[in-house]
């Protein structure tokens, strides 16, 4: 900014964009305070977790637990549920990932990475396209099916058929003894 | 059409305000001795309309906010006390939800007008393009105002919509999640999301109007379009604004207005959802979500793609592509009087977007069981995806090119005059 390497280049320019550029700085920083105050609050970020007794649940059954503002389906499968989850061959999924909390991102979506215990299925129970709540025992899988855009999944909560990108979410959870398990 | 100003205050105090604030002028040059073209017909009388339809919601809006509390203990139980206890909030609140449905279908009649005798065409693009960001702040606003009630379709209506945004995450992974959390201010859909969709709700009608009154300047600029589709080429081709589109207008809004009270107070819910009078319920998706039936078209073309992220990218590229018209309609002729292929075509997307809204109203597995076979509704929808796109993008272009279009007429005034001209000397 020196006359001589530019010669049209004057003081009055560089305050010009000296001025624009502090301003733009300062607009940037005094807008992220009214962009940022839409994300969760802290009151919402306080990590919460849930903790669920599975003595009631009966083989075959399933119950609906809330975590975080969310359903989580606790499901306790059938021995031919769980058959039929482990003989699905992994190049029939549209998801190869495990969509596991417990587990690494790269996990692929075997049966036996979708659980901890192979009777206990665990599940957000989101659609993974557009969030709608799946009905169990529905479908050509035997697992779930969306009402809403008729996504399917298998008896391992996996993304079979339909819109749904992804497979359900399974959030972390862990054994406080037999019969308790802490999500969250 | 802004020629120099005709207007002469007659009193003193006018001549003292008009070398003020020139408001009388204004008024009197854009709504009084307006020069328009002498053959505008029916459709044309919706753009009053539509300002009227503004007008009416935000007033009821207003006087509702009175009463509604947006918070989700409460919103369902204050929505019920408007419809019970309130004086006379049961009809506030039914012309405020039946009002929105007459806003769309007043805004799809001008859209098709426009459609059809080019209205978008040189030198109205800008007008066109205003148009569309009103239909979009439209849609916004009323998606807003329905999750308002904090039944069962708002609730889920809230999280498909919202969850749009999360087929992001197929691009960069955690942008769509993230947006989605900032839109709902948790992890789902809650009382943040409804206490901001409440002040949006509120806010966007205003925007609206803002952009109502470009949408009027970028008119009065070139002037009205008309259905011959042909410029005016002078005074003996318009008349003043008022009386004579005053009162055309006046006349059609009233049997507008007769409409709209057959349905606040006859069938007020008929356009309604009934899941909408359970309150929401975040463990249990109804079994069958519906928009409201001026989005069903596009929800049909979202359900028609199997595939996450494409779907949503159909449904924005749905909208979006209105706002490409004026460059992606080659014609040299405006109006579809003088264009018999595109006449065809035109009617062919009317009767495609109606089925669309039907297919969108259907459940996602429905099939239609002809005699010889059973048809999904999934195929029909997706050929009836694939017309609205092929009608602008390849339709259009090409008509523009290949079409031998009829004769137009010398003049709006001989045309409209007609054989009456030909016989009388003096016109």
């Amino acid at each position: 900014m020196t006359s001589t390497t530019a010669p049209d280049a004057t003081r009055r320019d560089f305050l010009h964009i000296a001025t624009g550029a502090v301003g733009a700085v300062g607009v940037a920083a005094a807008a992220w305070p009214f962009i940022n105050q839409m994300n969760p609050s802290a009151s919402v970020l306080a990590l919460s977790s849930t903790e669920v007794d599975l003595t009631p649940v009966q083989e075959g059954q399933q119950i609906v637990v809330m975590w975080r503002s969310k359903p989580v389906f606790i499901r306790r499968r059938t021995a031919a549920e769980i058959a039929a989850a482990k003989a699905v061959k992994l190049s029939d999924l549209p998801d190869p990932l495990a969509r596991n909390a417990n587990l690494a991102a790269d996990a692929p979506a075997t049966d036996a990475n979708r659980e901890i215990k192979p009777e206990w299925l665990v599940l957000v129970g989101i659609c993974t396209h557009l969030g709608c709540i799946p009905l169990d025992n529905q479908g050509d899988f035997g697992g779930y099916l969306c009402p809403c855009h008729g996504s399917e999944y298998d008896t391992a909560g996996r993304i079979r058929r339909g819109p749904a990108p992804e497979n359900l979410y399974i959030p972390p959870y862990n054994f406080l003894n037999d019969t308790k398990i802490k999500i969250g | 059409m802004s020629g120099p100003s005709t207007y002469t205050p007659q009193t003193g105090f006018a001549r003292w305000l008009d070398t003020r604030l020139p408001i009388m002028r204004f008024v009197h040059d854009t709504a009084t001795t307006f020069p328009t073209p002498r053959n505008l017909n029916v459709w044309y009388t919706f753009g009053g309309i539509l300002m009227f339809c503004l007008a009416v919601q935000i007033l009821s809006g207003i006087v509702l906010a009175m009463h509604y509390v947006p918070n989700a203990d409460l919103a369902f139980t204050s929505v019920d006390n408007i419809m019970r206890d309130v004086n006379y909030g049961w009809m506030l609140r039914y012309m405020h939800a039946n009002g929105a449905s007459m806003f769309f279908l007043a805004v799809y009649i001008h859209m098709f007008r426009g459609l059809y005798y080019g209205s978008y065409k040189a030198p109205r693009e800008v007008l066109w393009i205003l148009g569309v960001i009103i239909y979009l702040l439209m849609m916004a606003t009323a998606f807003f105002g329905y999750v308002l009630p904090w039944g069962q379709m708002s609730f889920w209506g809230a999280t498909v919509i919202t969850n749009l945004f999360t087929s992001l995450d197929q691009i960069i992974p955690g942008v769509g999640t993230g947006i989605a959390h900032w839109l709902w201010g948790g992890f789902a859909v809650g009382d943040p999301t409804l206490n901001r969709f409440f002040s949006l709700h509120y806010l966007l009608p205003f925007v609206i109007a803002g952009v109502v009154g470009l949408h009027i300047w970028a008119l009065h600029v070139p002037g009205n379009n008309n259905p011959l589709g042909i410029d005016v080429k002078g005074p003996q081709d318009t008349v003043s604004f008022h009386p004579y589109y005053t009162v055309k207008d006046a006349f059609y809004l009233s049997l507008f207005v007769i409409v709209f009270a057959v349905l606040v107070f006859y069938a007020p819910d008929f356009v309604g959802n009934p899941d909408n009078y359970t309150p929401a319920n975040p463990l249990v998706t109804p079994p069958h979500i519906v928009p409201e039936w001026y989005l069903l078209p596009f929800y049909a073309m979202l359900r028609a793609i199997p595939q996450k992220l494409l779907g949503v990218l159909v449904l924005f590229g749905a909208i979006l592509t209105l706002a490409f018209i004026p460059w992606l309609d080659t014609s040299k002729v405006r109006s579809s009087r003088f264009r018999p292929l595109m006449k065809q075509a035109f009617w062919v997307l009317v009767l495609d977007a109606i089925l669309l809204g039907y297919l969108g109203s259907k459940e996602p597995q429905a099939v239609w069981h002809l005699g010889v076979a059973d048809v999904p509704l999934l195929w029909v929808a997706r050929i009836a995806t694939l017309y609205y796109f092929a009608f602008f993008w390849v339709i259009m272009p090409v008509l523009g090119w290949i079409e031998k279009t009829k004769p137009l007429p010398d003049s709006i005034a001989k045309s409209v005059l007609g054989k009456s001209s030909a016989t009388a000397p003096a016109e």
